[in-house]
Order: C-alpha cells, then sequence, then structure tokens
C-alpha cells in the first residue's frame, strides 16, 4: 500500500514539481507574515534579528484599546461601511433591473459596455477627478452654487463632515456598472417560460420584476449581502488613500488606513500588528459566521 | 399576434428607463471627457480654472511637457516592464500550479488545497508582509511588483475548473506519444485554454498598470517608481516640484499645473481606454466565471 503510494509518487514528480513551488510560495508570502503576527506580543524593533524581541504579552493590545484615535477609526470604518451596505447595497440590483426592461439589445449592449469602464480606470486617475471636482471652482461648486445649496465657495475635501459622502458617491459613480454584472449574469440565467407563463396569467411589468426577477435572482442577492456584511472591517484602501487628507483626517482615517499610519509612518510595528492581529481574528470570525449563515440560507457555503 | 404587439409597443416607462440609462453613460463617460478637454486646455485659459465642455482654445503644450518629462517618462517605461513581466509570470506560475492541483490522482491533493485555501480566510496583513519584503531584500526592488503578485488563489481555481473541461482523451493521446506532463501542459493544455488564459492576463495587467500603492509603500528611488504612484505624488500629495521646473524651463511662468495634471492623467489611461473596447469582453467573461465559482 505504502509503497504503491511512493511509486505513484515517483511517477508524478512531474506533476509534484509544478504543484511545490506554488506551495513554497505561499509559505513564504503568506504563511510566514501569518507566523510573524507574534511581533505584536513583542517589542519588535526593526534593526534586531525577527524573534530576539522581548515579549511584552498583551501590552499593545491595551496601549490600541485605550487610543481614541483607534476608536475613532473603528467609527470611521463601520461608518463607511454602513453607508456603503444601507444606501449603496441596492443600487446596483435597481441598475441590473433597469437595464433588464431595455428592449433594444444594441442599447443594453452599449450601456453595458460603458458602465463597466470606469472600474478599470485606476484611483489615482478617479480621484484625481474627485478632487479636482470638489475643490475651487470645481464642477460641485459650480452645481450647488447654480442650484443654490450654497452661497459660497466650499472645499468640499477639506471639511471633515463630507468625507464619508465623498467616498460613498465617488464610489457609486465608479463601480455601479460593474457590480451589476453578476446580477445580470443572474438575471440572464432565468428561465424564459416563466416570463411567458407569466405573461399569459395577464402579470403587467411589475408584477414580472417583482415575482419572477426578484425571487429568481434572490440567491445572488442574499449570498452578496452576506458577503458585504462580512467585509465591514475593510475599505477601499486605494480610494480612501487617495481622497485623505490632513484636513479630513480625522473622519477619513479608517481601520486600514489607521494600521498603515501607526505602522509605516509611525514606525510603530508592533503596535500596528497588534492592532492587525485583533482586527483578523475579527475578520475571520465574520467570515465564519457568513459561510454559516449563507449555508443556513442556501443550503450552500461560500467556501 | 395580438398580445405579442401589445408586448412590443414602447410605453412611457420605457422611455423614462431608456433616458435613465443614456444619462448613467453620460455620468460614466463624463469623467474621462473632463480631463481630457481639459489636457487639450490652452495654458493661458487652464490660468483661470477648469473648463466643463470643451477646452477654450485647443493646445497641446501640457502633453509637449509630460512627455518631455524624463522621471514620467521613466515611470511610464516602468509601468509598462511591471505589467509585461508581472502578468506573463503570473499566469505561467498560476496556470502551472494549478495544472498539477487539477489532477485528482495527485499525492497529497487534498492537502495543498487546503493549504492554499487557509490563505484565503487569513493573513499577516500590512505590517508583517512589509518587514517580510525588506528581508527577502525586496524593498527598493523592481522584483517588488513581480514575485509577491506571481500566484492568486483566486485566478489559480478559475484556471483547475478550466482545465478539467478539456477532455481527458486529448491528454490521453499526447501521454501515448510520449509527452510528459510539461509537455502535455505546455502543447495541449494551454493551446486550448486561451479564453481563460487572456481573461486572467488581463486582469492580471490592469491591476499592474494601475496600482500605486506597492509603489507609494516599498519603492524609495525615483528611478524605480512606476507612474501611478509618481501621479498619486503629483494630484494627492500636490508635489509638482520636479515637473514644474522642466515646464518652467519650456515654457516660463504660463503653464499652469493643472493642465499638466490633466495631460499626465490622460497618458496614464490612454491604453487602457484604447484597449477596453476590444477586451471588455474577456473582462466580463471572467467575473462570470468567478460568479460561478465563488
Amino acid at each position: 500500500m505504502l509503497q504503491g503510494r511512493i511509486r505513484t509518487l515517483v511517477r508524478q514528480w512531474q506533476l509534484q514539481s509544478m504543484v511545490i513551488p506554488g506551495i513554497i510560495w505561499m509559505f513564504i508570502f503568506c504563511y510566514i507574515p501569518m507566523f510573524w503576527l507574534i511581533i505584536a506580543f513583542m517589542d519588535y524593533s526593526i534593526a534586531k534579528p525577527m524573534l530576539s524581541s522581548p515579549f511584552v504579552g498583551f501590552k499593545h493590545f491595551e496601549d490600541f484599546l485605550t487610543d481614541d484615535r483607534f476608536w475613532r477609526s473603528i467609527r470611521n470604518t463601520l461608518g463607511m461601511s454602513s453607508i456603503k451596505l444601507v444606501l449603496g447595497f441596492g443600487i446596483p440590483i435597481i441598475f441590473a433591473l433597469l437595464l433588464n426592461e431595455i428592449r433594444s439589445v444594441r442599447l443594453k449592449r452599449t450601456v453595458q459596455t460603458i458602465s463597466y469602464l470606469p472600474h478599470f480606470i485606476a484611483w489615482t486617475i478617479f480621484g484625481g477627478i474627485m478632487l479636482n471636482w470638489l475643490g475651487e471652482g470645481g464642477v460641485i461648486n459650480q452645481l450647488s452654487i447654480g442650484l443654490g445649496i450654497h452661497d459660497r465657495e466650499v472645499l468640499f475635501n477639506s471639511e471633515p463632515k463630507y468625507f464619508w459622502w465623498i467616498t460613498f458617491f465617488s464610489d457609486v459613480l465608479k463601480e455601479t456598472g460593474w457590480s451589476a454584472i453578476i446580477y445580470i449574469a443572474a438575471i440572464a440565467g432565468i428561465d424564459p417560460a416563466l416570463y411567458e407563463a407569466a405573461e399569459l396569467d395577464g402579470a403587467n411589468r411589475w408584477q414580472r420584476m417583482w415575482h419572477i426577477t426578484i425571487q429568481s435572482i434572490r440567491p445572488t442577492i442574499a449570498i452578496l449581502f452576506i458577503l458585504a456584511v462580512a467585509g465591514i472591517l475593510g475599505s477601499n484602501f486605494d480610494q480612501i488613500f487617495m481622497l485623505k487628507n490632513n484636513m479630513n483626517m480625522k473622519m477619513a482615517e479608517s481601520l486600514d488606513l489607521y494600521i498603515y499610519n501607526m505602522g509605516l509612518v509611525s514606525g510603530r510595528y508592533s503596535f500596528s500588528t497588534a492592532v492587525l492581529f485583533a482586527r483578523s481574528i475579527v475578520a475571520l470570525w465574520l467570515l465564519l459566521m457568513a459561510n454559516y449563515a449563507s449555508k443556513k440560507l442556501s443550503g450552500d457555503g461560500i467556501f | 399576434m395580438v398580445k405579442r404587439n401589445k408586448l412590443r409597443r414602447i410605453g412611457g416607462f420605457d422611455i423614462v428607463n431608456g433616458m435613465l440609462m443614456v444619462a448613467v453613460c453620460f455620468m460614466t463617460l463624463y469623467p474621462m471627457w473632463f480631463v481630457l478637454v481639459n489636457s487639450f486646455n490652452a495654458p493661458e485659459h487652464a490660468v483661470l480654472g477648469t473648463v466643463n465642455w470643451l477646452p477654450k482654445a485647443l493646445s497641446l503644450d501640457s502633453y509637449s511637457v509630460v512627455f518631455n518629462n524624463d522621471n514620467l517618462m521613466h515611470g511610464f517605461f516602468i509601468t509598462a516592464m511591471r505589467t509585461l513581466f508581472g502578468t506573463v509570470v503570473h499566469v505561467l506560475f498560476t496556470a502551472i500550479v494549478a495544472y498539477g492541483l487539477s489532477k485528482t490522482n495527485l499525492i497529497g491533493r487534498k492537502f495543498y488545497m487546503k493549504f492554499a485555501l487557509i490563505t484565503m480566510l487569513f493573513s499577516g496583513g500590512l505590517i508583517p508582509t512589509f518587514l517580510l519584503m525588506t528581508k527577502l531584500g525586496l524593498y527598493n526592488n523592481f522584483l517588488v511588483f513581480i514575485i509577491p503578485a506571481m500566484y492568486s488563489f483566486f485566478d489559480m481555481v478559475i484556471f483547475i475548473s478550466f482545465f478539467r473541461t478539456i477532455p481527458d482523451s486529448l491528454e490521453e493521446s499526447a501521454k501515448v506519444d510520449g509527452a510528459s506532463d510539461y509537455g502535455v501542459l505546455f502543447r495541449i493544455v494551454l493551446p486550448n485554454s486561451m479564453a481563460v488564459i487572456a481573461t486572467i492576463s488581463l486582469f492580471s495587467a490592469v491591476y499592474h498598470w494601475n496600482d500605486y500603492y506597492q509603489g507609494v509603500i516599498y519603492i524609495r528611488s525615483q528611478d524605480l517608481l512606476p507612474m501611478q504612484t509618481m501621479l498619486y505624488k503629483i494630484i494627492a500629495e500636490n508635489s509638482m516640484s520636479f515637473m514644474q521646473q522642466q515646464a518652467m524651463a519650456q515654457f516660463g511662468a504660463r503653464l499652469p499645473g493643472n493642465s499638466i495634471k490633466f495631460a499626465s492623467m490622460m497618458v496614464a489611461t490612454v491604453p487602457i481606454l484604447l484597449f477596453y473596447p476590444f477586451i471588455q469582453r474577456y473582462l466580463v467573461k471572467g467575473v462570470m466565471i468567478g460568479a460561478i465559482k465563488g
């Protein structure tokens, strides 16, 4: 038995030699950093060898839990994620539903193609446009003065109170079309016979949309919603990093940015690793809960 | 027949909906239009602020500054190199690993898959990864763009599921003819996987082209900075010193920063805009495969 397996293994040496470099890569680039999370419990200094720093227990955890700036970053992360979840989650669904009602195939294709485009534009570019629009003499100021909302120019991106909304709206502008793809695909998979039958029964457009389209894509909606809830501690770093500045930092500093600022800007490696560690644990728990919820709902896990 | 006609009739809803979709297209395209017109705006007008619809006077001065700026052009070169090598290495490496793992009789397969899956659930994150890169000598090294982006679990799963759809008989007949596993992979399997290779290459290329964050974290020397990182510095940190000097030398005081910014943004985006119409169906296909798997 064992001998047979060894013989197979030898016969498979080529296949094994394809897989093993991948395993080594994962070991180096995923497992070693995981293992190095241990510096959260040390006073790590970059000058010393990796594991020779003194252990300090939960000191850094106590430090960040009593740091107001940490709690501020939690508030900002949850604030931005909640806006995205509550106001933003439905937008791609509505877009997909409305797009599905377009009768002309050519118009539908064109709208689809165009609406995906901004997803592929870098945040440096898109953020640059936003910064210009929000600044002095920018499009937003022209609009708000023209519509009489403000009577003089506002530097929107320097006022912290606008920041969450700036991230929300710029994200909607950039990602709505792309986020709708999954729903568009799900809608395309619905059996046309269902619509024909409903039509014969005299269902109107709204009834068909509600009873057939939405009911059919409900599993997709459920899974994406669960995933969105599970990702609530994350933020779009590329976006926030581009739009943040010293003036709006108190509303802009998400957990990711806090870790970056504490670790790479201030050089407090152990401290920010402690934050990372705690966040990874919570994120893992959220993911496992999401998987559990998805199994309960649809009988199928996410992974 | 009557029913059919009734269904085809265009009602008020269709008109409103159609206009709404056109409005969506407008809002999507307008930001790019905005960059385009402002990049062509003549310097003497650009001082007065940005224009919304059309340039007040067409001018190529900003582009002339951008294309004559050695720093920015070098950044363009670095970006092109990392996109080229990064994509080739990523696709090859991920495909080879995936091919091995697609064989159900592979000894240790279950273990390998679990080993890979765990990396999806838990990760070291920013600080340990940063320390690892410095210890590996990848800090301020061009390879930091390539090696850490060599492999992706998600793309591997897409490859595996695609390789499984290739009929075994194809591979078997090549084996009978004496081909090795590598021979089968490179001569039979990969040539039959062009659609999925195109999709994954494009996603990888777009990532490499658009990424600015790796450059912010890992690169110190000016001559290794990718163009997007330079743009980040120009736009978000407003540090245009290295461009301004040259612009001053070239045009004197009349060239304002704004239109140079827009011209650089345009130069950084044009490749994506040019290829987008041709590649978008592959990109969409990629999401579909991913959605079914994920």
